[in-house]
């Protein structure tokens, strides 16, 4: 296949970037979008020039590094699926694509399409934690958890921190990534003596990073990976709100 | 956001419904007009209500323009940095055209109001009797104005489709088992509120009402 990309270069968080060009001849449409990036960069070294930065580790799905807008789309065309895990096949022969980095106040970029997403650990710190003695594993039946509250703590679990979902946000905001965290604490009986406190915590972090405020646009499940769903975030409104409603009695 | 749009929506409601009084002749919607006018006597005095209601409307449609705004101006802080390549609209149409539809709206509504409240640009204002407006603001040869009107409610229609969902969520009120049951009942809702809006110019339109 012959591709044409149009790469967003930048050379540190100062730099103005831009877009640059660059043809390859001889792309597999089994390679992944990745190991087409490789053998750009293989080449751009060849020819002295420095390769382009993007994130990866896993490359199989699961670790959230991967964050390549392609086509103007967080993770490429295919649906709930990973930069990583998509494959040429997915394109024609003579296509022009764009990459370009996630685009976020809360994410700068540092180098070309990588950004750094420091702000989803302050989230996380803010409250992504239960307090359980740790150490030793405890008996798997000591704390019994209904099985429609341990499969929807699992769906929102799966979320990968990949910031996907800010990226496609027309708001910019982090409110589905807040949310996948809040819902899968808050489900399970572990995670409900911080449950309020949490929400509220992890809700302040969220805004003091810079993200935009939710307007239910639904942008981010459709670009999410994962597909956590949209009501996540309605059930983050509602522990929000109870626990916003509650403190205000609480300091009457 | 939620708490003003509702707000705004138990006018429309009423608004609609009151507007369907003139298919039951002049005499009957320009009595209804007249009693909007009164109600609260005598212990309110004449058009105090109204007044009432139009400054809480007032305050809820700038409370919601105001925070409209600010979110705005939050989603442009938070995105300093534009795409280059933009994709389609992946989630709602509703959804992203709430910003250029809420201006559009708001533009309607100051015509609205100088058309058929105040008269300044009604081609043959006559208070009180809004029957007659009403036949002549739509007559066949004031087309455009009918379509403006029309436009301007089924962008209102597709503003609400959004808006209800989003209010509902945004009070912490679906779930995963009611989301599909929200959807429907919006689109239901909608749907009755734009046809009951549009019977009345097209009722002029074509000579039902004259
Ligand atoms: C085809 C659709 C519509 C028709 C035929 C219509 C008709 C009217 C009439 C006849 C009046 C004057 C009532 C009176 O003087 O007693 C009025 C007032 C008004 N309408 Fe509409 N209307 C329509 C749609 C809308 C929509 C979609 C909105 C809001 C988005 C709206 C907002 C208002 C407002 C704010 C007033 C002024 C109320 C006041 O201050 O007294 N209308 N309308
Ligand atoms: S919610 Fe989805 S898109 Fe957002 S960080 Fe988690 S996995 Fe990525
Ligand atoms: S590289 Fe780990 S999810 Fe893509």
């Amino acid at each position: 296949m012959k591709i044409t990309l149009r790469v967003w270069r930048q050379k540190g968080p100062e730099d103005e970037g831009r877009m640059v060009e660059y043809r390859l001849d001889d792309v597999s449409p089994d390679m992944s979008f990745l190991e087409m990036l490789d053998v750009l960069n293989e080449k751009l070294i060849l020819e002295g020039e420095d390769p382009i930065a993007f994130d990866h580790d896993c490359r199989e799905g699961i670790c959230g590094m991967c964050s390549l807008v392609i086509n103007g789309t967080p993770h490429g065309p295919e649906k709930a699926t990973t930069t990583c895990q998509l494959h040429m096949r997915k394109f024609k022969d003579g296509d022009v694509i764009t990459v370009e980095p996630w685009r976020a106040k809360a994410f700068p970029v540092i180098k070309d399409l990588v950004v750094d997403r420091s702000a989803f650990d302050k989230i996380i710190e803010a409250g992504g934690y239960i307090s359980a003695p740790t150490g030793s594993a405890p008996d798997a039946h000591s704390v019994p958890v209904p099985k429609p509250a341990a499969d929807a703590a699992f769906e929102a679990a799966e979320c990968i921190g990949c910031g996907a979902c800010v990226a496609a946000c027309p708001n910019g905001s982090a409110m589905l990534f807040t949310a996948a965290k809040v819902t899968h604490l808050g489900l399970l009986p572990q995670g409900q003596p911080e449950r309020y406190d949490r929400v509220v915590k992890m809700v302040e972090a969220h805004d003091e990073a810079g993200f935009g405020g939710c307007t239910v646009t639904g942008e981010c499940t459709a670009a999410c990976p994962k597909g956590i769903p949209l009501d996540t975030i309605t059930r983050l409104n509602r522990d929000y709100l109870a626990a916003t409603a509650g403190r205000r009695k609480k300091t009457r | 956001m939620a708490v003003t749009g509702a707000v705004l929506v138990l006018y429309l409601v009423a608004h609609m419904l009151g507007n369907l009084k003139v298919f039951f002749g002049p005499e009957e919607i320009n009595e209804y007009a007249a009693w909007l006018r009164t109600i609260g006597s005598p212990v309110l005095h004449h058009e105090w209500f109204l007044w009432i209601m139009r400054v809480v409307l007032l305050a809820s449609l700038i409370l919601h323009i105001t925070m409209a705004a600010q979110l705005t101006a939050r989603a442009r802080r938070a995105r300093p940095a534009r795409y280059r390549h933009r994709a389609k609209v992946q989630g709602s149409y509703a959804a992203r055209t709430m910003r250029w539809g809420g201006v559009i709206i708001a533009l309607f509504v100051i015509y609205h109001v100088l058309d058929l409240t105040t008269g300044t640009v009604h081609p043959e204002y006559e208070h009180g009797d809004v029957y007659g407006n009403l036949a002549a603001d739509f007559a066949p040869e004031r087309w455009y104005v009918t379509l403006f009107y029309v436009l301007a409610v089924v962008a209102v229609g597709f503003h609400l489709r959004h808006g209800l969902v989003s209010a509902v969520q945004s009070l912490g009120l679906s779930s995963p088992q009611r989301a599909r049951a929200l959807h429907l009942a919006a689109s239901a809702f909608v749907v009755v509120l734009v046809a009951g809006y549009l019977s009345v110019p097209f009722a002029v339109t074509v000579g039902l009402v004259d």
